[in-house]
Parts: structure tokens; sequence; C-alpha cells
């Protein structure tokens, strides 16, 4: 028999970006509010302190910031006939833990959608036609547009601190920064960051060739930077050690640097960490939330009531959490009935590696976001009727660390071991760049989750099962991406090029690093027959159930996705504090 | 080709060093406390092994020799001692695989785009994989790997490579893959773990380690960086 807690108003399950913001804009209304966290409390003092945080392999080769898989993970398939096996040991996407989530050990790359993006399935069908879309794609409006959300973008960039260069501020296109991006109401809130060798090179040959260039926009603070909530960022001193790694400097935005020293001020907001909700209970008719069912540190099972529940945890743990509670229908693809669970999406990346005997990059001054884009070939830019795929990519060349562990590149051909291995990592160390492209990933019948029925975590509930592969729209996509990086690649005269694209015949591979970008399983959209949240991020079953994060995206843009994320939660902030805690209800009618 | 084949920076530069970055100005004054908490780099001679047994040490130095080979590009595994960063890998988390999700089912034939799928942990892979190869070169050539010729040795490594050497028990492969991984994180990995002994592998490539402040060179370009590495516990070279 679980023990129960004194009720509150609001539980909050995870503490990272979004539940960090939740907690602060919520604050003001005096309401009590408990953040449950599964991991430990951690600040940048002493968790993140210098020097013990800059140690590739305790962070960057053996994770200890992610959640180990011993405790949660999924299991994964290729396709529905398929049986699935688990994701035993991290390797393509690290899901955080603790305090500050994702947060805590992201790069920092911090985008807006393009405005087409937010209307992804109405734009192509009525630019290029509905049998544009090929059959078994499964793409969505999302229900709200970019104009809609500009403020809400605004309000994440100033508290986060993000360096960068408006590319077009109400319509006027500015200098130096993204011609192709939607309008903006202001400037950045700080300078682009300086780059590094590496993005001058690539500016200039992107320039020279008619492309339009422009510093990545960063969570790594280009000068001392104070946001709305009274935190204040130190500038970056690129380190090396950003993504995996906690800041060791106050300069990558986080909970931890632009929020939670502030919202920990607040008497009506509390803490629990080391308490895993398990569920999320609800009433007799299965149409109201009485509150959530967590493990304590001890092992003990506690309920605790409370008349709002806003779910924040990692994306694919926030679809598993409603699978686990009943909270919408399953998705079955067989039968096409339920909407929870599909969607799911990814990534698609590709890069060339450039080698050269004369020049001297410093690969390990560097940090999260130290690069330069360009979006020429962005999802607004290309004729999908022509072209034959959907969807687009940004093209960057970034420096972000030198670890030796993780990131020695060496020539194609290089030996893996041996004398040769040696003598090829003595030569070419610190003398390679990269060209990389960032892009979408477009949503199908047969990508989604559901639960396993074989495997379990440690309390005997059913693994998340992830069903995906890449599919041949995708696949046209970053093989169209390599052919326009080649020529600026080879415009640099690099003494030997190394290309990693994906092909027709490359399956989805769980083992190396790719983006920790996982999104969709609990879409949002304007219908409940085609999504599980509306527009304000409410779950259409039970009203007093939001979930924050990228599991509410329909598929994913060609964009790291935090930015979308954080506009995202200031708007359902927005919503729940001037509308629902008046009069809580379903806030868009079904 | 650059600043990589003196492995000692000039003391030019070390001045330099001290003058215009923080962080080793901060590492040098807390430098004695560090260094008092970790241990001291250990003589591999006299090192005794907690991981593996007599036999078992004789194959891993016999091979971490191969991998990374002392040669003339520098000294190698040997030198950098990580003989001693494995088995302190294979006697924590990592070793007894306590961070990954080891419940069963465990597939037999599974596809390795699913990634690691065996019952088995880091520690019991090497276990299994040096007894294994072990009888493999005394039925191929009379004698244990560690008394074997170095072309021998490179013939049997690149035999598991390849997956061309099958072993009875375990998979030669995926033995081959964590031997190799974990020979490159010890030569790589800070010498508070045991191996990259003063910083051996880091002075090869001409990383600098936990310097951790470079502001002052973003806009340098071409221009190598003059300083030698430092450790977490403050050790300099």
């Amino acid at each position: 028999m679980a023990r129960t807690e004194k009720p509150v108003d609001i539980v909050l399950i995870g503490l990272g970006w979004t539940n960090s913001i939740i907690g602060m804009e919520l604050a003001d209304t005096g309401l009590t509010m408990v953040a449950l966290e599964r991991g430990e409390n951690r600040d940048t003092v002493p968790d993140f302190a210098y020097p013990r945080m800059i140690d590739e392999l305790t962070y960057g080769v053996r994770y200890k910031l992610m959640l180990p898989p011993a405790q949660n993970t999924v299991t994964m398939r290729h396709d529905p006939s398929g049986t699935a096996l688990p994701y035993r040991s991290l390797g393509s996407f690290l899901p955080g833990i603790g305090v500050g989530g994702a947060g805590v050990h992201w790069n920092g790359h911090t985008w807006r959608p393009e405005e087409v993006e937010m209307r992804l399935k109405s734009y192509v069908t009525e630019t290029f036609g509905a049998k544009t879309i090929p059959e078994g794609m499964a793409i969505q409006d999302y229900p709200v547009s970019y104009d809609e959300l500009e403020p809400y973008f605004d309000q994440f960039e100033k508290m986060a601190g993000i360096s960068g260069k408006a590319g077009n501020i109400n319509g006027q296109i500015q200098p130096g920064g993204n011609p192709f991006e939607g309008p903006r109401s202001s400037e950045y809130p700080n300078p682009p960051l300086k780059g590094t060798y590496n993005c001058r090179l690539f500016e200039k040959a992107a320039s020279e060739m008619g492309f339009h260039p422009f510093p990545l926009p960063a969570a790594n603070a280009s000068q001392a930077y104070t946001n709305p909530y009274g935190m204040t960022l130190g500038p970056c001193n690129y380190c090396g050690f950003c993504e995996r790694f906690g800041c060791i400097n106050y300069s990558k935005s986080s909970p931890q640097t632009c929020i939670l020293p502030a919202l920990k001020k607040k008497s009506n907001f509390s803490i629990r960490t080391k308490c895993e909700v398990i569920r999320i209970d609800l009433d007799k008719d299965k149409t109201r939330a009485t509150g959530v069912t967590y493990v304590d540190e001890h092992g003990e099972e506690v309920f605790q009531p409370a008349d709002l529940v806003i779910s924040g945890a990692y994306s694919y743990h926030n679809v598993r959490l409603l699978m686990l509670s009943g909270i919408g229908e399953i998705y079955d693809p067989a039968k096409k009935t339920g909407t929870l669970g599909r969607n799911y999406a990814y990534q698609m990346t590709g890069g060339y590696s450039l080698f050269f005997k004369d020049k001297t990059f410093n690969p390990f001054v560097g940090t999260g976001s130290n690069a330069v884009s360009m979006m020429d070939y962005g999802v607004g830019q290309i004729d999908f009727g022509k072209e034959g795929f959907i969807g687009g990519s940004i093209i960057t060349s970034a420096q972000y660390n030198g670890q030796p562990i993780r990131s020695l590149d060496l020539p194609a051909g290089s030996p893996a071991w041996g004398s040769g291995w040696k003598k090829a990592a003595h030569e070419w160390y610190g003398h390679s760049m990269s060209i990389a492209s960032h892009g979408s990933n477009m949503s199908y019948d047969t990508c989604y989750f559901d639960l396993d029925p074989t495997y379990t975590d440690a309390y005997g509930q059913p693994l998340l099962r992830m069903t995906f592969d890449w599919k041949p729209n995708d696949i046209r996509m970053t093989q169209f991406m390599k052919a326009k990086i080649e020529p600026i690649a080879k415009s640099l005269s690099p003494d030997s090029l190394k290309a990693s694209f994906k092909t027709e015949n490359s399956h989805y591979d769980l083992r190396p690093y790719q983006t920790t970008h996982n999104v969709g399983g609990a879409i949002m959209g304007a219908d409940p027959k085609t999504s599980v949240l509306n527009r304000y991020l409410q779950t259409w079953d039970v009203h007093n159930v939001f979930v924050m994060g990228a599991s509410a995206f329909p598929q994913n843009l060609q964009f790291n996705p935090t930015g979308l994320v954080g506009a995202l939660t200031y708007w359902a902030a927005r919503a729940i504090r001037e509308d629902y805690l008046k009069d809580p209800r379903p806030l868009v009618q079904a | 080709m650059s600043k990589k084949s003196e492995f000692l920076p000039s003391r030019r530069g070390l001045l330099k060093a001290t003058a215009t970055t923080a962080a080793a100005v901060a590492l040098a004054s807390r430098g004695g406390s560090a260094l008092a908490a970790s241990p001291p780099a250990v003589d591999l001679k006299s090192y005794a092994p907690v991981s593996f047994d007599a036999d078992e040490w004789r194959f891993l130095l016999a091979a971490c020799d191969r991998l990374i080979p002392d040669d003339d590009t520098g000294p190698g595994a040997l030198a950098a001692n990580v003989p001693v960063f494995i088995d302190r890998q294979m006697s924590g988390d990592f070793g007894h695989a306590r961070d990954w999700y080891m419940k069963g089912p465990f597939a037999k034939d599974a596809s390795p785009l699913l990634g690691y799928q065996s019952p088995l942990t880091p520690a019991e892979v090497y276990h299994l994989g040096i007894k294994d190869a072990d009888a493999y070169c005394r039925d191929t050539f009379g004698k244990p790997f560690a008394e074997l010729a170095p072309e021998q040795r490179d013939q049997v490594l690149a035999g598991l490579d390849k997956g061309e050497l099958k072993l009875p028990n375990v998979d030669g492969k995926a033995f081959f893959t964590f031997l190799l991984q974990n020979t490159k994180e010890g030569f790589f990995a800070d010498p508070i773990h045991g191996g990259n002994k003063h910083m051996i592998g880091w002075a090869m490539l001409g990383f600098p380690g936990a310097r951790g402040a470079y502001l002052e060179w973003v806009d340098q370009d071409n221009v190598p960086y003059p300083l030698g590495p430092v450790s977490l516990s403050g050790e300099r070279r």
C-alpha cells in the first residue's frame, strides 16, 4: 500500500528545461508545486566544477551524466514484424537524468523552425500537390503557427541568452544573418560567438559559391549576460567540454545557469530528487488525474495527490508514462487505431571530413555551438516536386572539441591499430575540419512506439518499444545534401576527403552516436483522431494532464529541437496560467 | 608538419601559458590537494593486477604492446600504463556492465545494428577471450600468445579483428573490439584513470588535456598551440 503525501496543486514530472520553465512561469500564481526528478540534484558547484568535470572518459565515454540503461531503456526493432531487443548500452542517443536533464549536457544549438515546417503537410500539398507525399508517410501540421509562437521563441532566447545574428527582423533581411529564417521581433540577446579557423574557411567557401552562411545560434554566451530571471551567464572560454558535460564556466545555458537558483527561492516550489514517477493516477471515469505514483530513493511507493499534472520527462519517457497510465489509446499500425505512440521520428545527419597537411585547427579550442551554418538547402528552399523527396538540412562547419577518445578523425583507409594507426593519429590529429548536414526526418505509419511484450524495468513495468528504420524519402534527402556539400568541400582543396552519408542500403544503427533528438509519440494536433495533445500540449482525454517536450512533434524538424521545445513550453505555460487555472477544462473542444 | 614532433613545450611557451590561461593557474594552485587525492603513476613491472591472473596479465601486456606499439612515432601502450587502466576498468562499473541493461532474454543471432546483446559483462568477455585465444595460440604455435613473435601476435589480433579467428566460448570480434577500444581509452584518458602515464598519449597528438581555457586562441588561424598538456591532478609536461 502506497504512502500518501500531502496534496499539492501542481505536480511536475522531471526537472529539465521544460519543467524548470513551467515552475518559474507558474510560481507567481502562488499555487503549491512539487517537482519529482528520478535522478540526483545537480548544481554547477560542486557537480560541474573544474577540473573534475572535464574528464573525457567519465562523462564523454562512460556517460556518467546520462540515464543508465540498467535503470530504464527502450527496446528497438526495424519493422513491425520484427522482435525488438533492448538498447542495452548507450550509443545512438543519450537520454539525460538528474536535475537539469538533457539541458545540462547538450551542445546548445538553439534554432527556430522554418515557418513552413510548422505547417508542413499543408505547405507540401499546396505547393507541390498531395501526390508528392509518398504512401505511408504520416506528416501533419503543427496546430500552432510560427507567427503565434514568435513571442515565445523570443522569450526562450532571452531567458537562455542565445548568441547569434538575426537574419530577418520584422521582415527586414539583415546582413550576416540567416536570410531564410522567419521574421523575428528582435535581435538575439547576445552577439554571435567568434568562430574558429574552420568557421572562417567554410564561410568564405560558401559565400564565394553564392550561399548565405551565418553563425549558428548558440546557447554558449559570447559575453556576460543577465536574463529576465536575474540569472547571469559568463562569457564562454572555449574549454572544449560542452556536449556530454556540465558547463564548468556558467557559460552554457541550462536550467542550472538560467532558471533553477531563481526558482528555488520561490516558497511554493519544491524539488524531490531520486523519485521516479511510475504512473499518473486517474479517477474512475479516466477523465481526470488525481495525482502521480512514484518510487522514492528508499524504494517506497508514494502517491502524490495533485490537481494538475505536467509531464516534462525526456521525450519518449513522456510517451511511456502516458501508456503506463492509460491516457490515450496506444497506436496500432495494423488496425490503424489509436494515436499514442505514433509518429516517432529521428534526425537524418551526414558529413564530410576534410584533411589538410598544411592547416592546423587546434581542435580542442571549441564549444558546443562554435559553428557557421547555411540554410540554402533548408526545407523551405527545396523544390520537393523536382527533387523527389520532402525535407531539408542545415549545413554546418563546427568545431566542438578535440577530445582524443571520441573525436580523433583519421583519413579513410587509415589502420585502426598498430604503428600505422599511431603514425596516422600523430600526423592528422588537429589537421581536419568537417562540413556536416543536420536534416529533417519525416514520420511514417511504421515508425512508432508501443509497449514491449517481453522486457521490463526494475518495477516490472514494460519497457517502451521503438519501431524505426530509415525510409527512401529521407535517404534521398541526405544524398542530395552530399551532392551539395561535396563541391563546397572540394573548393577548399583538402589533401583528403572522407564522406559519411547514409545510402539506400543503410538501416538504422543503434551503435554510433547520432543525435539525442528523438521526437513524436505523443504528438500535438488539431484533431484528437490524429493526435494526443491539443495546441496547448494538453491531453485530449484527461484535461488536467499536460505534456511538454519534443514528444509533441508530428515529424522532426531539420533542426535541433530545443528552440521549439522551449517556445512551446512558454506558450503552454501562458495558456495554463492565464486560461486553464481560472477555469480548468479542455482548452480546445474536440 | 607541426609542433607535435616536439613532445615537450618550450620554456618560453610555458611562461606564456602561465600568463594567459586562467585554467592553468587554477590548476597549479590546487595541484597539491588533487595530487594527494589521486594515486601516483605506478610502475607497470611491479603492478599487481586485481582483475586478471598472471597468465591473463601476460596476454594483456603482449596484446596492448601490439595495438599501440613503442615505435618511431613515440612510446606505446606499455609505457603509458594502458594495462593498468584496463585492469581498473574491469573492476569498476564498466567491467561489470553496471550501467547496462542486462536482463534477459538474450538473443543469440541478433543483428549487430541493435548493439550489444550478449549476457557477458566486458570483464567476462576478457576472461573467456584471453583463455580461448591463448588456447588457439598453443594449438597453432605451441606457445601462449605472450610468447609469440610480434608478427605472430599481429596475425592473431588481425584474425580476431576481421572475425576470421573464431573462438569457442566467446565472440572473438567482440573481445577484440573491447580490447582495442579500452587500449585507446587507456592511452588517451586522463592519467587519473591509471593509463596515459605522464600524458604520453596526449603529447603524441598535441592535445592539451585539462587546460580548459582557450579564448585567446579562437581567432589564431593556422597557428599551432604551443603548450604541452596538463592533467586533472595538475601534472604538466
